[in-house]
């Protein structure tokens, strides 16, 4: 199962459709953002005074909603995204070493993307995969009971992997 | 030639260790040998050591194998494991496992073994009994069955549902909702998420008995984007469940109106408090409430809301079904019925274990849990999640239940026991919790906001060796601070992990303890 998408470039009027289609709901504000950043890679800072007017609200209220979410990126990320988890249960597997080797590898802070623009590296705060611990979500797909060569092998296939030119945060 | 049922888990922790590549080596197989066999995709039982675990349909019941990699399955084949045959992957019946044997499975009764988009697989299982009785007793008689049964809330706090129920139930309003708080952040627990991906129809029915109950006809679940395959699970059902009539009106052809959605946070860690969850379903940055209101009378866009864990809501159909004296007679003193335990980290049989209240500490952990995968000492078990104290082997008598650990300092929590061993530098998992805390604050209160940043500093200049006698007695102080002066559980239980490990593991604090194995 993979996740990846193939992301849109930004028109006003393919983000007035994302945010017509979903402004209905109760509450609307996430449902709209995520679907604004699962179309564009990204949340637009063009998007913000179109969600502004679409849910009465100001464009600094947008802008704060936006940027209390962890999620929600104002420019794209590289074309894969490797979420490594630093939460205590990888941790306890050697999760803390795994994720800082990588990142060194690469040449990396968090959130940083490699010179080719493949790759973001991201931290996440527990999948849920606890039991099989360290673990990563590589453009969605789950890989567990990590340790530096599957983990140097599942970033360099990607890496590789010229195929799609986004994905979306998941 | 009978076609023989082969399980597979799609649960994702099966799928981060390969069961799509066993399915499909399976298939493959099977097509090689001409061999009748259908793949059925289930959830996880919760075994994660041996994951992927297959199981096969055989004259002897289901036979397990496990773990299995694709390149043991022609082996498996020509060994006969359609009869259920020996080989080295042999589990045997799941339930004869002394892991599964242990347990008593109540909420977790069927994840593993059905079809999770399976309605007939939920009835054939006992699903939608709960239902029918509630249809039949009416709202307040299922409001006092749940308030007898004493179930408590999963989710951490541990208040009485029923009584919840009860304020609800009692508020008059044109629209009253149903939550279910399904954000599960904690490092260490998987329990919701395995209910989401094994037994959808479990909590789409819980939270349908819910709105009988106190009288709402809308309900929301509040996931996490963390959890992609949960939530397309989980969306499907949703799907199925409509398309069915088992959400809607007229639900099993009474007159029960319920309507259900998904929605999915944006990596907010401290939207799984209730009161920020609120705000984030209405669209909102997630900035913690101050209470009261009680979100039972003042709720989701100031409604009356039932906002309750999963796997309290998932836990409604059994008690509905077998009554709640069958519920309540499971456990010790005010902790009343199972816990889902969530066995994980550093820990030989990580995994779901269902039990009734009253084990200790340390028979989960050593006995039940087998000790570390890496065959050291265990040094420290964190139990709660990342708000939860780390408690020594010292402790391992402790009784799990909500009071013996509240006793200890420490906190039962959404279940969870992350198992550390002898490497784990306790004063690096101190700074962690604060720096955690810091970059999750909602930044509505000054304790939370601001403690955690400056106790992150505080034991950077204790891991530097300074002044650490004063600098520690100002890290207590400020713990003391958050404890008490923060609005919510994130910079008010941050403590616990911080004054433990001071606590506890002195030797880490005070001139460093000499490095062990880094990794």
């Amino acid at each position: 199962m993979t996740l990846a998408t193939t992301t849109t470039g930004w028109t006003r009027e393919k983000a007035a459709e994302v945010i017509a289609e979903h402004r209905n709901l109760d509450g609307p504000a996430l449902p709209i953002l995520h679907a604004l950043q699962e179309t564009f890679g990204h949340v637009p800072d063009d998007a913000v005074p179109l969600l502004a007017e679409a849910l009465n609200l100001s464009r600094a209220d947008v802008h704060g909603i936006i940027s209390f979410y962890h999620d929600f990126r104002h420019a794209p990320a590289g074309r894969h995204v490797v979420k490594v988890c630093r939460a205590e249960a990888c941790q306890s597997m050697g999760g803390h070493a795994l994720a800082e080797g990588l990142l060194h590898r690469l040449g990396l802070q968090w959130g940083g993307t490699t010179g080719d623009g493949q790759v973001t590296i991201e931290p996440v705060y527990c999948l849920g995969l606890c039991a099989t611990a360290p673990a990563a979500l590589v453009d969605g797909r789950p890989v567990g009971r990590l340790n530096r060569e599957k983990l140097d092998a599942v970033v360099n296939e990607v890496r590789n992997d010229w195929s799609h030119t986004g994905r979306v945060g998941a | 030639m009978a076609v023989t049922r082969i399980f597979i888990p799609r649960d994702v922790a099966a799928l981060a260790v390969g069961a799509d590549d066993v399915a499909r080596a399976v298939t493959a197989q099977a097509a090689t040998l001409g061999a009748e066999v259908a793949l059925v995709r289930t959830g996880s039982r919760g075994m994660f050591w041996l994951e992927p675990m297959v199981e096969v349909e055989t004259a002897q019941g289901r036979i397990a194998y496990g773990p299995v990699e694709p390149s043991d399955v022609p082996g498996l084949f020509a060994a006969g494991w359609l009869e259920g045959a020996s080989h080295r992957l042999r589990v045997g019946r799941p339930e004869d496992h002394p892991f599964l044997a242990a347990q008593t499975r109540l909420t977790f009764a069927r994840c593993g073994i059905v079809d999770p988009l399976s309605v007939a697989d939920y009835k054939a299982g006992g699903g939608y009994r709960g239902l029918v009785k509630a249809i039949e007793l009416g709202g307040a008689a299922t409001v006092e069955a749940v308030t007898k049964s004493g179930l408590r809330g999963r989710g951490g706090a541990g208040f009485p549902t029923g009584i919840k129920w009860k304020t609800v139930r009692d508020a008059a309003a044109d629209q009253k909702y149903i939550i279910c708080n399904a954000d599960e952040g904690d490092s260490g627990t998987f329990a919701d998420r395995m209910i989401l991906e094994g037994d959808p129809f479990c909590l789409i029915e819980g939270m349908t008995i819910a709105g009988l109950a106190v009288g709402a006809t809308k309900g929301f679940i509040y996931s996490r984007s963390e959890y992609p395959h949960a939530n397309a699970t989980m969306a499907a059902a949703l799907q199925v469940a409509r398309a069915e009539g088992l959400l809607g009106r007229g639900i099993l052809g009474s007159d029960v109106e319920f309507h259900l959605e998904l929605r999915v946070g944006a990596g907010a860690y401290v939207c799984g408090e209730e009161t920020a969850l609120l705000e984030s379903l209405e669209g909102k940055r997630g900035m913690v409430r101050a209470k009261p209101p009680l979100p039972a009378l003042k709720g989701l866009f100031g409604r009356p809301t039932v906002v309750n864990n999963l796997l309290s809501l998932a836990t409604i159909p059994v008690i509905m079904d077998q009554g709640a004296q069958f519920y309540a007679d499971f456990g010790m003193g005010r902790s009343r019925g199972t816990m889902p335990i969530q066995l994980a980290g550093n820990i030989l049989h990580g995994g779901l274990f269902e039990t009734a209240f009253g084990l200790t500490l340390g028979e989960i952990v050593m006995e039940i849990g087998g000790g570390t995968a890496s065959r050291r000492p265990v040094r420290a078990v964190q139990a709660g999640g990342p708000l939860g104290a780390y408690l020594p082997p010292s402790q391992f008598d402790t009784l799990y239940d909500y009071e013996a650990f509240a006793a200890r300092d420490a906190l039962i929590g959404h279940g969870g026991l992350v198992v550390f061993d002898d490497t784990v530098d306790m004063a690096h998992m101190a700074r962690f919790a604060m720096e955690f805390c810091a970059e999750e604050s909602c930044g509505k209160c000054t304790p939370c906001r601001i403690g955690s940043t400056r106790g992150a500093e505080v034991v950077d200049r204790i891991l530097a060796g300074k002044d650490v006698a004063a600098n520690i007695t100002l890290l207590e102080d400020l713990c003391n601070t958050m404890k008490f002066g923060s609005l919510c559980a994130l910079g008010g239980f941050t403590p616990y992990p911080v004054l433990s490990a001071i606590k506890h593991f002195p030797e880490d604090f005070h001139g460093r303890r000499l490095p062990v194995a880094a990794e």
